[in-house]
């Protein structure tokens, strides 16, 4: 894959329901091995694009293209093995209730590859260590895990068969701002070493500095502005003019400038 | 593929394996069989290793934590043996999973306690029979309580929720009405036919009108009625209150100073109470008339017959049994569905468990009240 071929491409992507049009003629690229944080008010559609993107909402118009392949022109057998190329964090987990973590991110491994429970059992063992948590936490079930702890869970299931690209759902959402710092600087420490291209929707200003190489921000069903952090603060489009200069953001801004 | 993955020369006293292909987690499988070859056979046993070995990783195309882990547990079985182990030729990227890796699975993996199976078979034994007795505490504690929300509601009525009366008893008894009235039918018809096929021998057809009615009357028309309830919305009452547990409803109400007995079980349960004497009502007379239909057109009485001999055969006394016992039926089933509903705990499993049990046991438990009844009105002469 040369550095040019984004490895998402989507183009002229239109998603509604019902009369109400939630993405208007959305033209967006998502390059390599690089972690892109998708901004956006409430409503404004991002978790929408995530999951048209992933093939969980139908779309009306446009093409989507994910690692080089038009998601319309493959049949079921390449969609399913597309599918394993790519890992998904949902926003409140998704784990199994019924399964316990180890189970859980032996699921996708189980399913998709043929390698022996001893290998599987080290699999999951080295995943849980990678996003921070101990083996012994693979014992238990989703429901004696905390908020941060099911987040690491979740990632780690999305990572189970080494995926090219993870998208994630609002990845800090729900974690106090020591856990939610150290999972941007998971997510970072994870691309880096795994190479992986990651999609974030996000609405955690910090994680946009820390964590993102470019950002999108999603507004009135389009592309408002693109671009690194720097592009951002300079943007004079009205919405991405509050967002990145109101009080919030402008404290982070000069922390960032100071430092 | 067509890439050997790992192949192995001796040069001088020391093993060269030269690695090529993807080392990913599609051809992970392979690569496992490679390796444990190389480590003497696949068990945990003590492989011999005489040589030290070096790895060349240059010729591999993909790397991915499958292969680099792979990797790392081909070197720890060297070094495990004493032995020197050089891996050489590891892109940048792939050096980092590899460092990545050398600190995982350290620590001998975490016990998943077995036990002896003579003794989980006795303790699961233990944990039904206690199991079964805590489901009769948790009973008793829910009459308990519902008794209180009703005492305190009786006191201030107009915190009553009588909205959410009006719309549990559209759902229970006014749209159970078809279904309830259909079962009904049928099953008053089948007891005609087989009255009449069975009384013809000895020629007294006539009796059974007599059959059909008590019949109806004192136990089948309740007990239909009841089990269907508890099959149709006493299930229904556990996986919503089950699944109000779950998503954090309940403890919502709570810190609202709400009590969740008083919102969501009384109105529910009074609703049952209601209900059922409706639905034992409708359904007896549904299979009256089942068995009516059925002795004109298979047994040749004309109606006139039927209800002059039903007129005969039944009095007050074996409508009111039916009647008395329904609502202690509805108490029954409404309050065993809330209690199992609030056990249910975090997991979609526990919820599918739970409301399992609450249709058995509220089933269960409405044929004992049956029997009690039985022999109470037995006892009294009714």
């Amino acid at each position: 894959m040369s550095e040019t071929t984004p490895v998402i491409k989507v183009r002229d992507l239109v998603v509604g329901f019902g009369t109400q049009i939630v993405l208007d003629h959305l033209d967006m690229d998502v390059r390599p091995a690089e972690i892109l944080g998708v901004v956006g008010a409430s409503g404004a559609g991002k978790s929408v694009l995530l999951r048209t993107i992933i093939g969980l909402i139908p779309r009306r118009e446009g093409s989507i293209d994910v690692l080089g392949k038009d998601l319309d022109n493959v049949d079921e057998s390449e969609r399913r093995a597309l599918e394993r190329r790519w890992g998904v964090l949902f926003q409140q987990g998704a784990l199994f209730s019924s399964l316990t973590v180890k189970q859980n991110i032996q699921f996708p491994m189980r399913e998709n590859l043929e390698i022996s429970q001893r290998l599987m059992d080290e699999m999951a063992y080295a995943k849980l260590e990678m996003v921070g948590l101990s083996p012994r936490d693979g014992e238990k079930y989703p429901s004696e895990l905390s908020g941060g702890m099911t987040k690491r869970a979740a990632l780690a299931r999305a990572l189970a068969l080494d995926p090219e690209i993870v998208f994630l759902d609002e990845p800090t959402s729900g974690l106090d701002p020591i856990s939610a710092g150290d999972f941007d600087e998971l997510i970072r420490t994870l691309q880096q070493t795994l190479a992986i291209t990651v999609f974030m929707v996000t609405h955690d200003l910090e994680s946009l500095y820390t964590a993102c190489d470019r950002i999108a921000v999603l507004a009135d069903g389009k592309l408002a502005a693109e671009g690194p952090i720097a592009t951002m603060l300079e943007s004079e489009h009205p919405w991405v003019k509050t967002y990145f200069q109101g009080k919030r953001g402008s404290s982070l801004a000069d922390r960032e400038l100071t430092q | 593929m067509g890439e050997a993955l790992l192949t192995q020369k001796l040069v001088g006293d020391r093993l060269e394996l030269i690695a090529g292909g993807s080392w990913t987690a599609p051809y992970a499988g392979e690569l496992e069989t490679e390796i444990n070859r190389l480590a003497g056979g696949t068990s945990g046993a003590k492989p011999v290793k005489t040589n030290d070995v070096s790895i060349d990783m240059g010729g591999v195309r993909e790397l991915d934590t499958f292969g680099a882990w792979l990797l790392e547990r081909l070197t720890r079985q060297w070094t495990g043996a004493g032995r020197d182990a050089v891996v050489v030729g590891l892109p940048q990227h792939g050096a980092d999973l590899v460092e990545e890796m050398h600190t995982v699975n350290r620590e001998p993996p975490p016990r998943t306690r077995r036990m002896n199976p003579i003794v989980s078979f006795f303790a699961a034994i233990g944990r039904g029979t206690t199991g079964f007795a805590g489901s009769f505490h948790t009973f008793a504690q829910m009459l308990g309580a519902t008794g209180v929300a009703l005492g305190r509601v009786l006191f201030r009525p107009s915190e009553y929720r009588l909205t959410s009366t009006v719309h549990q008893f559209d759902r229970v008894a006014l749209q159970a009405v078809p279904i309830i009235a259909l079962i009904t039918f049928l099953i008053g018809a089948i007891v005609a036919q087989q009255g009449i096929f069975h009384f013809r021998k000895f020629g007294a057809e006539l009796y059974a009108v007599d059959l059909v009615g008590i019949l109806v009357l004192r136990e089948i028309g309740v007990l239909i009625v009841a089990i269907m309830v508890a099959g149709r919305s006493g299930s229904s009452y556990t996986a919503e209150l089950g699944s109000m547990k779950m998503r954090e409803e309940i403890d919502a109400l709570r810190t609202m100073g709400f009590d969740p007995i008083e919102v969501l079980v009384l109105p529910r349960i009074i609703v049952l109470v209601i209900a059922l004497p409706a639905l034992t009502f409708l359904g007896s007379m549904a299979a009256l008339y089942g068995g009516g239909i059925v002795a004109w057109l298979y047994g040749g009485m004309s109606p006139d017959i039927y209800i002059a001999r039903l007129t005969d055969a039944i009095s007050l006394t074996h409508f009111q049994v039916g009647m008395i016992k329904a609502p202690f039926m509805g108490l029954v089933i409404g309050l065993v569905a809330c209690a199992e509903g609030l056990r249910v705990k975090g997991s979609a499993e526990s919820l599918g468990i739970q409301t399992t049990k609450s249709v058995v046991e509220s089933i269960f438990m409405v044929i004992v009240l049956d029997g009690l009844f039985a022999i109470f009105f037995a006892s009294i002469g009714m």
